[in-house]
């Protein structure tokens, strides 16, 4: 698929989903239902669409191919396929996913994977804000599955997060994991800060730099090294416990070697 | 444009007919014996049901109240969005709906009159605004007057005259239609961080006990002569063991009746239901509530029917819904209003599965299939406290069918079905009985001349839906009777067809009704009580006096309905 010109306003393209498109001969497709701005468009209006095996029972694989930073909501509830992108796409992608897989070589707006459930989401370029958070105002965060990024992220990484794998090897924005309950963020580049803010429960992995950590952090001992999914990640790490303040038991591992102006922490110890 | 509906099944309870087959005629917007066929719009309605157009007697619609609610839930929004058209506006909200899309979703399931309750008189102006954007149907809104500061006092000195006066005053000022009492001393108390705990709890420095409170207000309108009676939200609501409180508070007015008058509303009385001492072992008191008003004549209630669903609680009374967020642990508002009132708004999820919400849905369900009359017990949710009014279809298909309740008792709360009355009550009302309990009834409670019936020189609100009711078995076919009541085959207001077929047609605007007082030697609301206000407006509140009173040019469409105080 590749869009037949450059988007002004938001596309709501919830119905671009493998579980969507299955079964459907290329008319159906084109007919589907799209929302361009405040106008109910067709699929076809919007994009071009070309179909290179029109067989039943294979896996359905999307290719999108060029600008989709305006078009949102890509791969929402997909629950079994595959979605490539090649190039940037808009926000919401892949929201309240339950399975499948989403590759994105490029940008990713905001939210990605927003209350994913299961399925993988793999982004090489960048991400934007919240990603796997909830739609604002919603308590429901991301309860399963993986999200790994290549690049950057930006603020509010797994907000309200309770369950899943979050792995960005570039650097995050403040905000890292907050008010999350359970899962595993990790980190491999810098955050820029407020780690953890109000989060309960689940795992921060910030193997990179950090400015500091919230006071309502509280150190807990030095381990050598951390599991995640399987994998070593060898430290030292200093693990610290909070947020207190909201008597949570969230475990927040820093690297120590990166950052040294954390060791007086250890006169706590 | 004339109308003439022909051939329908016209359940007409004010006027006693019950389901025959008879012609309404209607001529600029009101009913009328007859009119030309060959110059009027036929209506073949054959097959089909004619009822009034239905009445919500309790349903927090619009104000500052609903719209922080609206802003508390952006969540609330994104799964329910109505797309424009060519005729109508868009909106979104499934708990608390735009206020366009809230005229709509009534407009299609048949109604045409809403009651919007507790609206602080501060907020009046807000209130009054949004109505004004609810299109199609008719309001009311109801001032809250059991907590403002006056009424304390002057009830405290056992000033009835000057109370009344003062109520009359705001009533006008607020362009209201009646007494709203929620928890009556307790919002007060709630300033100084309590909660009043029975009907003789007196409230901190004003010293006036809610069942002062009550009694006061209840001669106050009997003494205003207003068309409806004190709207009641009991205190203690939500708490277990609280049936007692709205028995007693019941009871506490009962010598001021005289006949067979009505002289107190309890509103959403589900919840006001309680048996038990803690959450564990809270039990059904519906029992003990419907006997008492089996047994008398001067009260009537609404349901406060909770679904199982995810809505948004909002009401005035603050200790309450603090109680709740430390419930539910959600997010929460709660704020307070001035020398009026306090309010709160809690998010919360009723689970077919938690015992105790569970019980609150039996609970509903049982008031009223135990209470042997009708004509006292009124089909509500508290919309949005037990759960958005669009499920009304719903309850309505539980009322005709013990079938269709059956169906959601299997998939509840073991312990709570074991517990609750409800699989012993066979009682399944008639299409007859349902016009009552969500149009007749309503209309003679908030005692509307030309509201809820279909004889001549009623207005003509007309709702039909289209189901044969010598074909479709209700308690068998019960899913029929939930499709039929929930898209209206047409709705008609004032004369005019505004939906058909489920789907807008016409989107005009209906009015909002309010109380205006005659003055007489002894009761002169605007003369004698704005000067006294006047001085007291700068003590006491952030505003002025002049942007307090709302003229009547501010309503888009006004209709005030005059009384005569009979003091």
């Amino acid at each position: 698929m590749t869009p037949k010109y450059k988007f002004r306003v938001p596309v709501y393209a919830e119905c671009i989903s493998p579980d969507i498109f299955s079964g459907k001969s290329v008319e159906e497709i084109l007919a589907l239902k799209v929302w361009e701005g405040n106008k109910n468009r067709s699929l076809g209006d919007l994009f071009n669409v070309s179909v290179e095996k029109e067989s039943g029972e294979a896996e359905v694989v999307i290719y999108l191919s060029g600008d989709f930073i305006k078009v949102r909501r890509v791969g929402a509830n997909m629950t079994t396929g595959k979605i490539i992108v090649d190039g940037d796409i808009g926000m919401h992608l892949g929201e309240g996913m339950r399975g499948g897989e989403i590759i994105v070589n490029g940008y990713a707006d905001s939210w990605l994977g927003g209350s994913m459930k299961g399925g993988r989401i793999e982004v090489k370029g960048s991400a934007g804000d919240y990603i796997g958070a909830p739609y604002r105002g919603s308590k429901d965060g991301m309860k399963g599955g993986t999200i790994i990024i290549y690049g950057d992220a930006g603020r509010e990484v797994g907000c309200l997060m309770m369950g899943g794998l979050i792995r960005i090897y570039g650097s995050v924005k403040h905000f890292v994991g907050i008010n999350m309950v359970d899962g595993t963020i990790v980190i491999h580049g810098d955050c820029a800060g407020k780690a953890g803010g109000g989060m309960r429960g689940g795992r921060i992995i910030i193997c990179g730099h950090i400015p500091s950590i919230l006071p309502t952090f509280t150190i807990e001992d030095i381990r050598p090294s951390v599991n995640v999914d399987g994998e070593k990640i060898s430290g030292p790490f200093y693990r610290f416990v909070g947020d207190v303040s909201d008597k949570g038991e969230g475990r927040l591992f820093v690297s120590k070697e990166k950052n040294p102006h954390l060791s007086f922490y250890e006169k706590y110890l | 444009m004339d109308l003439l509906i022909k051939n329908g099944y016209v359940f007409d309870p004010l006027n006693g007919i019950d389901g025959e087959i008879m012609d309404i005629s209607v001529k600029d917007g009101v009913i009328v014996e007859k009119v030309d066929e060959h110059n009027a719009y036929v209506i073949d309605a054959s097959g089909m049901i004619v009822m009034p157009g239905g009445i919500d007697i309790h349903t927090h619609i619009a104000g500052a109240e609903v719209n922080s609610g609206r802003l508390l839930r952006p969540e609330d929004h994104v799964r329910d969005v109505e797309p424009k058209t060519p005729l109508t506006r868009s909106g979104v909200g499934y708990s608390v709906p735009s206020t366009f899309t809230t005229g709509y979703r009534y407009a299609r399931m048949g109604y045409t009159f809403l009651c919007n309750p507790s609206m602080p008189p501060l907020e009046a102006k807000h209130t009054h605004e949004e109505l004004d954007d609810t299109p199609i149907v008719d309001k009311i809104t109801y001032p809250l007057l059991g907590d403002w500061w006056f009424v304390l006092e002057y009830l405290r000195d056992r000033k009835i005259e000057e109370c009344a006066e003062h109520v009359a005053w705001m009533i006008i000022a607020t362009k209201g239609y009646a007494i709203k009492i929620v928890n009556p001393g307790g919002l007060e108390t709630w300033g100084f961080g309590g909660n009043v705990k029975s009907l003789d709890d007196p409230v901190p420095y004003f010293n006036v006990t809610p069942r002062e409170i009550i009694r006061g207000l209840c001669m106050v309108n009997k003494m205003l002569n207003l068309p409806h009676t004190i709207h009641v939200h009991t205190n203690r609501l939500g708490q277990p063991g609280n049936y007692i409180t709205t028995i007693e508070t019941m009871d506490c007015v009962k010598d001021l009746a005289t006949g067979d008058k009505l002289i107190i509303h309890i509103t959403h009385c589900q919840f006001s239901a309680f048996k038990g001492d803690s959450w564990a072992n809270m039990r059904s008191g519906a029992d003990d509530i419907s006997k008492y008003v089996n047994a008398h004549s001067h009260v009537t209630l609404d349901m406060g029917q909770v679904i199982f669903t995810d809505t948004t609680t909002m009401t005035a009374d603050g200790p309450w819904q603090y109680t709740l967020y430390g419930i539910s642990g959600n997010k929460w508002v709660n704020h307070d209003v001035e020398v009026e009132t306090s309010s709160g708004i809690v998010p919360f999820i009723y689970r077919r599965k938690n015992y105790v919400h569970a019980t609150m849905w039996a609970i509903g369900l049982e008031l009223a299939l135990l209470i042997r009359d009708p004509w006292k017990i009124y089909l509500t949710t508290d919309h949005p406290n037990g759960g958005p009014f669009t499920e009304y279809p719903k309850i309505i298909s539980w009322l005709m069918s013990k079938k269709a309740r059956e169906e959601i008792l299997k998939k509840i709360n073991r312990k709570a079905r074991a517990r609750a009355l409800l699989p012993s009550i066979d009682r399944e009302y008639t299409f007859y009985e349902i016009a009552i309990v969500t149009r007749a009834g309503q209309a003679k409670a908030l005692g509307l001349k030309r509201k809820g019936h279909l004889g001549v020189g009623a207005d003509a609100d007309i709702a039909i839906y289209n189901i044969d009711p010598r074909k479709v078995d209700p308690s068998n076919d019960y899913k029929a009777v939930q499709r039929a009541f929930s898209r209206a085959a047409y709705t008609i207001k004032s004369g005019e067809i505004v939906v058909k077929d489920g789907e807008i047609v016409n989107t005009l605007d209906g009015k909002t009704y309010w109380i205006n007082f005659e003055p007489t030697s002894q009761l002169d609301p605007l003369s004698n009580v704005a000067a006294e206000l006047k001085k007291r407006f700068r003590e006491y509140w952030t505003v002025e006096i002049e942007n307090y009173f709302i003229p009547e040019r501010y309503l888009k469409h006004s209709a005030s309905i005059t009384v005569r105080p009979g003091v």
